[in-house]
């Protein structure tokens, strides 16, 4: 078949699969690993037994993934939630793989073989798992920061276990077996962990000392296309040099973002990769779908079944133990329970090389990859399962207790959604004017807390109709759209205006683009969350500088307004410049239009108020 | 040709003043009188210059309607006349826009009439302490009119307060007539007085 055509049916599967998962609930990842089912070589047969070759591109997705992960980990990141990462992520990591391994090596494998596949049977999906939490707007939770804790301390834990795994390989086995001629294979074992570690450090001093001077070198140019060409070069040059030193393509990647972290050209990268990344870990979950041999489940079915009720019962019984220890409270503790509980793309990885290593044999690590699809496959549903049947019976409620509910309340007239640090100060001012708003969020500490502290909440998702309904949201005033992820936001905003029509809807909006996409919406009383903290700061600033508070503040003000005309203007113009798909570039440009238009407008024009120079000239003239 | 009557009411506590909220109910609704609440509008005193300049240019009467807080009006009015009344545009060389518009002030205060005089407690009648807003009409070249007031707010009977309120609806309807006796109003030291004579005839 050739390259248009394969093209053809993945974007294809993809399109029809995706927009439907979405709309059922289920999240994207579980579209693209139906789409790849669908197409692949056990159901329609679209694509054939090439699925290996097809999943060796996808990784690619994996790859740049991890390139952006280690992007986004500053280490004032890291340091911050350094308790939960090496805790959470040691004790995951630690009793599982032992729980594995004594469970493996129990029935009959080799301690070599058992070792290595606990290890890879315990890491969970980075991809699945985050692009959850990300979905569900649940980065701020506890649940949210222990999933991403513990799933970078895998990512972590991969470069020294890919390291250690040579060491394990059968004598005489060579990787060279599967094709790859690598430039280690003729080593001894501990010379290959040496090399590893040294193209370890080749990566990290070339990120130092050669990239960063070639990123400046670049930017110089102007040329943005030559900047994502030279984006998509460097994470390509790391993975062909890990797969030179037989490493994991990833973990250079891995490497390669974490030292470019501190780069000034972090965010550059980032927005310049970002459509890659999608589209390649979309390819990824097709790759992974189309990849299960349903053969091999055929033949085998009760083994795998075994198996991946094992591993999961293991691996989430390990999860929640971490999580009671930790304190998660129980809803938090089901959640990272449940997202975590797959056995990730990193196994993929690590089967191959064992594979390669020859540490197990390839029946065996057919076996696992299945399972381990499997897995990933079911942890959708899974957490669908949590969220409609488990969360609800155990967890907190979705509604305020009877008691609250019991007097018809018309106080309640103003719905707050999304009670993070933007609408919690909302809530507290209403209430100390004697204003009791509803409230609907989806941290459930949050909501215990505030439920303690009297406050009428409703737990879940916001954007959710019977939801909204059952708030209160027919015959409420007021609803005010204050949740941290603009996403969501827009989400809710748009759900409400259409089904609330008599609603009076006050946003919360994170940047101008997002301010500008109210505008769009129709919507008038937007609010951008940092318009007057920066005019205030830089009201200080002329102060401290010896202006006048009160002529500073009233400059102030004046901005304030004008700045409030200027979105309005440039809304209406915004629509020529759809062709700035990417948002940095569109920030960017807008940035550069505004200062235009400051430069052309004299803010301190105008204002001849107490100016009594003004009158002295008139007179004297 | 009607006039266009603009009230600017002026009161920062709006909410606990039932005697100004009775005035306020009594004003007419008439596409010639508009009202403007300033504490309303420009709760961080960040006045609109150029809207409040449109306002008055297309009025004829221009109403400050406030209390009477030491002698004086609340400081948002003041901020009012200290940054629309610009030089150049309502006063000095080219400032010429308010020429011929008439002005006064509405005020309530607490005091009884009798206490503004030199021998009550006030010691100066209203008139006088005025004075100010007096004078910046008539370097605007406006004609001042002599004010409306509700004394003796803080003893008022409700009889008595929806008495003055109903004076102040017909003093506003008259105004906006076609031919208003503004100089017989002029003649009298409250806009009330001419009115209680109108009632006697």
């Amino acid at each position: 078949m050739n390259f248009l055509a394969q093209a053809l049916i993945y974007l294809a599967a993809a399109v029809v699969c995706v927009p439907i998962a979405k709309r059922l609930g289920m999240g994207s990842v579980l579209g693209y690993l139906f789409a790849g089912v669908l197409i692949g070589p056990f159901v329609m047969g679209f694509i054939g037994k090439e699925g290996q070759d097809i999943m060796h591109f996808a990784e690619f997705g994996v790859v740049m993934m991890l390139f952006l992960i280690g992007l986004e980990l500053e280490p004032s990141h890291f340091w911050r939630l350094r308790k939960s990462i090496l805790g959470l992520g040691t004790m995951q990591l630690g009793i599982t793989s032992v729980i594995l391994f004594l469970i493996l090596a129990a029935s009959g494998f080799s301690w070599k073989a058992s070792v290595a596949t606990a290890l890879a049977l315990a890491m969970s999906s980075t991809a699945i798992a985050l692009q959850t939490v990300k979905e569900k707007g649940l980065s701020q939770t506890v649940s949210g920061q222990a999933s991403f804790s513990v799933l970078l301390f895998q990512d972590i834990a991969v470069i020294p276990i890919l390291a250690i795994l040579p060491l394990f390989a059968v004598q005489g086995s060579s990787i060279s077996a599967s094709g790859h001629q690598t430039f280690i294979d003729q080593l001894p074992g501990w010379l290959q962990t040496v090399s590893i570690f040294v193209a370890i450090g080749i990566i990290y001093s070339a990120g130092r000392f050669l990239i960063v001077p070639m990123l400046r070198l670049i930017a110089k140019t102007q040329l943005r296309e030559l900047f994502t060409a030279s984006s998509l070069f460097l994470v390509v040059a790391i993975a062909m040099l890990m797969q030179l030193v037989g490493l994991s393509p990833a973990l250079g990647a891995f490497l390669a973002g974490v030292v470019l972290a501190n780069s000034e050209y972090r965010h550059e990268l980032e927005s310049d990769l970002q459509p890659f990344k999608g589209l390649l870990l979309g390819l990824f979950f097709i790759g992974v779908g189309a990849s299960i041999n349903f053969e091999l489940i055929e033949k085998q079915p009760l083994l795998i079944a075994g198996l991946v009720v094992m591993v999961m019962v293991v691996k989430a019984g390990v999860l929640f133990f971490s999580g009671k220890v930790f304190r998660l409270s129980t809803d938090q503790n089901l959640f990272y329970t449940f997202a975590l509980s797959q056995v990730g793309e990193f196994a993929f990885v690590l089967f191959s090389f064992t594979g390669q290593l020859q540490i197990i044999s390839t029946e065996w690590m057919n076996i696992l990859m299945a399972v381990t699809a499997i897995t990933m496959t079911i942890t959708p549903l899974l957490l669908l399962l949590n969220e409609k049947v488990i969360d609800p019976r155990f967890g907190v409620k979705e509604k305020p207790g009877e008691r609250e509910t019991d007097h018809i309340d018309t106080q309640h007239s103003v719905i707050i959604a999304g009670f993070g640090h933007f609408g919690s100060t909302i809530g507290r001012f209403l209430r100390a004017n004697g204003v009791e708003a509803t409230i609907l969020d989806n941290d459930s500490d949050r909501v215990e807390l505030l439920r303690k502290m009297g406050f009428k909440v409703y737990y879940g998702d916001a954007t959710r109709l019977d939801l909204l309904k059952s708030a209160g949201a027919d015959d409420a005033k007021i609803m005010i759209a204050a949740i941290d992820s603009p996403e969501i936001n827009k989400e809710l905003a748009a759900t409400v205006k259409k089904h609330f029509p008599g609603l009076k809807l006050m946003v919360r909006a994170k940047s101008r683009m997002d301010a500008y996409e109210y505008i769009e919406m129709g919507l008038t009383d937007i609010y951008r969350e940092s318009l007057h903290t920066s005019v205030k700061m830089a009201v200080d600033v002329l102060t401290r500088m010896g202006h006048r508070s009160y002529t500073a503040s009233r400059q102030g003000q004046k901005f304030l307004q004008y700045d409030e005309e200027a979105l309005l203007g440039m809304a209406s113009i915004r629509h020529d410049q759809k062709k700035y798909i990417l948002q940095a570039r569109e920030n960017f440009r807008m940035q550069e239009e505004l200062l235009s238009q400051d430069l052309k407008q004299d803010l301190t024009e105008n204002d001849h108020a107490w100016d009594s120079e003004e009158i002295r000239t008139g007179i004297n003239k | 040709m009607p006039r266009k009557i603009l009230i600017l009411f002026v009161h920062p506590r709006f909410e606990k003043s039932l005697n100004n909220q009775l005035l306020v109910k009594h004003i007419p609704i008439s596409e010639h009188i508009t009202f403007h609440d300033l504490y309303e509008r420009y709760p961080d005193f960040n006045i609109d210059v150029a809207f409040e300049k449109e306002l008055l240019e297309s009025h004829d009467v221009i109403i400050w309607q406030h209390p009477f807080y030491w002698y004086s009006a609340p400081p948002l009015l003041k901020q009012w006349i200290d940054i629309v009344l610009e030089f150049g545009w309502a006063y000095g060389p080219g400032g010429t826009n308010l020429r011929g518009k008439y002005v006064f002030n509405t005020i309530t205060a607490g005091g009884q009439r009798i206490a503004y005089s030199r021998e009550g407690y006030n010691g100066f009648t209203v008139k006088e302490l005025l004075a100010p807003f007096e004078q910046t009409a008539r370097l605007c070249k406006m004609t001042y009119l002599p004010p409306f007031a509700m004394h003796g707010t803080h003893r008022i009977t409700k009889e008595e307060a929806l008495q003055t309120a109903g004076h102040y609806k017909y003093l506003l309807e008259t105004l906006t007539g076609d031919n208003a006796p503004v100089e017989e109003m002029q003649g009298h030291p409250y806009l009330n007085d001419w009115i209680n004579r109108q009632d006697k005839e």
